[in-house]
């Protein structure tokens, strides 16, 4: 079983290697004459003002705030569907009570506004 | 020693099938099937019926001047790439290819899926901020948070395949079809489910905001040069390949088909099947893109935290009530 | 064999990525190499036999939290890039706070007899994990519901105080 992951980990470096060797290849091939208006940021063709940062709203932290709390939650369901045949009604109800907790949380999520993107 | 040649022999492989089959393959058939959809023909000069031509285009890319622009982090900006297009890699580990033809038969299959796709997101957010560009920060940032909000449903339909099968190895996935009788609303309702929240997580039309042509320019890729355009493309296509496999494989019957191949034996039969079933999902997906606008950035988010999740959630209980009480 | 040595490319990969994220005056940076000590800890649930927990802690760490983290920093002043210098006056407290801290630790675990395992590990597969936490650790799995919505419920009523 660690063999499995011995591939994933061997799937990830050999992986990154080869992805890295087109770039090598760029870097050995292709010209190189760099000034200043080449490293603007592109802006449709205005020149770029001010910095490359602004304050953004606190709605993407509540959407990955959100995800986060229920990707917890489907982890507690990949076992559950593994053990469901097994264990029968008791494990599907034990499950029925803790989703229905979580939907209760969505809702209130949603009743607050803070499913809205404005 | 014997494994680690194994390990290599098998990333090569895999890797040059993900490189030709299909990031070469599948720019050409989505500039052919577009042609197709606006009536116009499309890539012809360059090979047969322009088959060579996205080899062309690489060969093109290889030479031009990779750029950095003012102020980008460098490091961030080198290692987006990178991880993008490794993380599409990495979940081809658990693809089954053919009757006993897969990588590793990972005994938390699906799970290291989904886990392996949600690593895509921080390429992109990092590869958004790095550029230095308020376009692609923004591109990079909305792109983000719709890939995060669209891993939920298609979790909970993975969920109810397993749910429906009782395991989370995708050869036992493939073996174990065609499902119970009494679980199928279910199943069909999780593949509608997985089909639409898999075009979101590709950044494919009705859900591609975040790289929209005609509003970000292109998104959090805005200031790549093209070899590293490509790199990330090949991660987009790479990881819209796997999603098709896996969809396949879930509810498609992966390598099995109606009948076995007069000549080739079984084992090359199932891949021709598989990979055939693989590409026709593509397709709908390819035909799709062509035919809808897109969604608002908060028509899409809606549709994912209102519509989808709730949905999928209500599903998978369903399931669980068949199979607690069915068997 | 193999195992120790994937253990100390493990242990190496860990250590220096944490070095990066405590050392490192770019932010930006520190938060991305969490992703290495992350996966790292992975590798180690999975020589200990625990490949359903490895697949979590990639699933969720290294893909939600390194989400939430980014964002976060992306919302404050940090996504600048500027390099802050850190001001601080206790360094002398730290270094010996920090400097005890090591020794304890190491003094208790030199000092302490492990015992080896007399079973052989049990499996941690998915089967294994559903079985206990749905028959013998039912309440604890109940109350966990509770305190992902306390989360939810406590999160958004800060975020939306600053509207």
């Amino acid at each position: 079983m660690p063999l499995d992951w011995a591939y994933v980990a061997g799937f990830a470096l050999v992986g990154g290697i080869l992805a890295a060797l087109p770039l090598g290849i760029v870097w050995l091939l292709a010209p190189r004459s760099q000034y200043p208006q080449k490293l603007l940021a592109y802006e449709s063709g205005v020149i770029p003002f001010g910095s490359a940062w602004a304050q953004f709203h606190v709605r993407y932290y509540l959407f990955s705030l959100a995800f986060l709390l229920f990707d917890v939650e489907v982890i507690y369901i990949y076992p559950w569907a593994v053990v469901l045949r097994a264990l029968g009604p008791v494990a599907f109800v034990e499950m029925l009570i803790f989703l229905a907790v979580l939907g209760v949380g969505l809702a209130y999520a949603w009743k607050k506004g803070a499913l809205e993107w404005v | 020693m014997v494994e680690v040649v194994r390990i290599v022999l098998s990333v090569l492989l895999v890797f040059t099938f993900a490189a030709v089959g299909v990031g070469l393959f599948l720019v050409l058939m989505e500039r052919k099937i577009s042609a197709w959809v606006q009536a116009r023909i499309g890539p012809r000069h360059v090979g047969p019926y322009g088959t060579l031509q996205t080899l062309a285009d690489l060969l093109k890319m290889l030479q031009k001047e990779h750029i950095l622009p003012a102020g980008a982090d460098r490091v961030m900006f080198e290692l987006s790439p990178i991880v993008v297009a490794v993380a599409a890699l990495m979940s081809y580990v658990v693809l089954p290819w053919g009757p006993g033809l897969i990588v590793r038969d990972l005994g938390v299959g699906v799970l290291y899926f989904a886990a392996v796709l949600s690593l895509e997101v921080i390429g992109i957010l990092t590869g958004g901020w790095a550029s230095n560009n308020k376009y692609a920060l923004l591109g990079g940032l909305r792109s983000a948070a719709q890939m995060v909000s669209y891993e939920l449903p298609l979790g909970f339909s993975i969920l109810t395949v397993a749910t429906v099968v009782g395991t989370l190895s995708t050869v036992r996935i493939v073996e174990s079809q065609p499902y119970p009788w009494h679980t199928y609303p279910s199943v069909i309702v999780a593949g509608a489910v997985f089909l639409v929240a898999a075009t979101a997580e590709s950044n494919r039309i009705p859900f591609d905001l975040p790289e929209a042509e005609s509003e970000l320019v292109a998104g959090y890729f805005s200031e790549y040069s093209p070899l590293r355009f490509a790199l990330f493309q090949l991660g987009e296509y790479g990881s819209l390949f796997a999603t098709s496999a896996l969809f396949v494989t879930m509810f498609l019957g992966g390598w099995r088909g109606p009948f076995e191949l007069p000549v080739v034996g079984s084992v090359l039969s199932g891949i021709f099947w598989f990979l055939l079933k693989t590409y026709a999902v593509v397709f709908f997906f390819m035909w799709v893109r062509w035919t809808y606008p897109r969604f608002r950035i908060d028509q899409l988010l809606n549709v994912s935290w209102k519509i989808l999740l709730p949905v999928s959630l209500a599903n998978l209980l369903l399931a669980g009530l068949l199979v607690a009480w069915g068997g | 064999m193999t195992e120790a040595a994937a253990f100390y490319i493990l242990t190496g990969t860990v250590l220096g990525a944490a070095l990066v994220v405590v050392l490192s005056r770019n932010i930006v940076h520190a938060a991305v190499s969490l992703i290495p000590v992350l996966l790292g800890v992975a590798g180690y649930y999975v020589l200990l036999g625990a490949e359903f927990v490895a697949a979590i802690q990639i699933l969720i760490y290294a893909g939600a939290i390194t989400v939430l983290i980014l964002f976060v920093i992306l919302l404050t002043e940090g996504a600048t890039g500027l390099r802050v210098r850190q001001r601080n006056e206790q360094v002398p407290l730290g270094i010996i706070g920090s400097g005890a801290l090591v020794f304890l630790l190491i003094t208790l675990l030199t000092r302490a007899p492990w015992p080896p395992a007399a079973t052989p590990l049990p499996t941690y597969n998915p089967g294994a994990v559903g079985q206990s936490f749905l028959t013998a650790y039912v309440l604890a799995f109940e109350v966990t519901s509770l305190v992902i919505v306390a989360c939810l419920v406590g999160a958004i009523v800060i975020a939306r105080r600053e509207e």
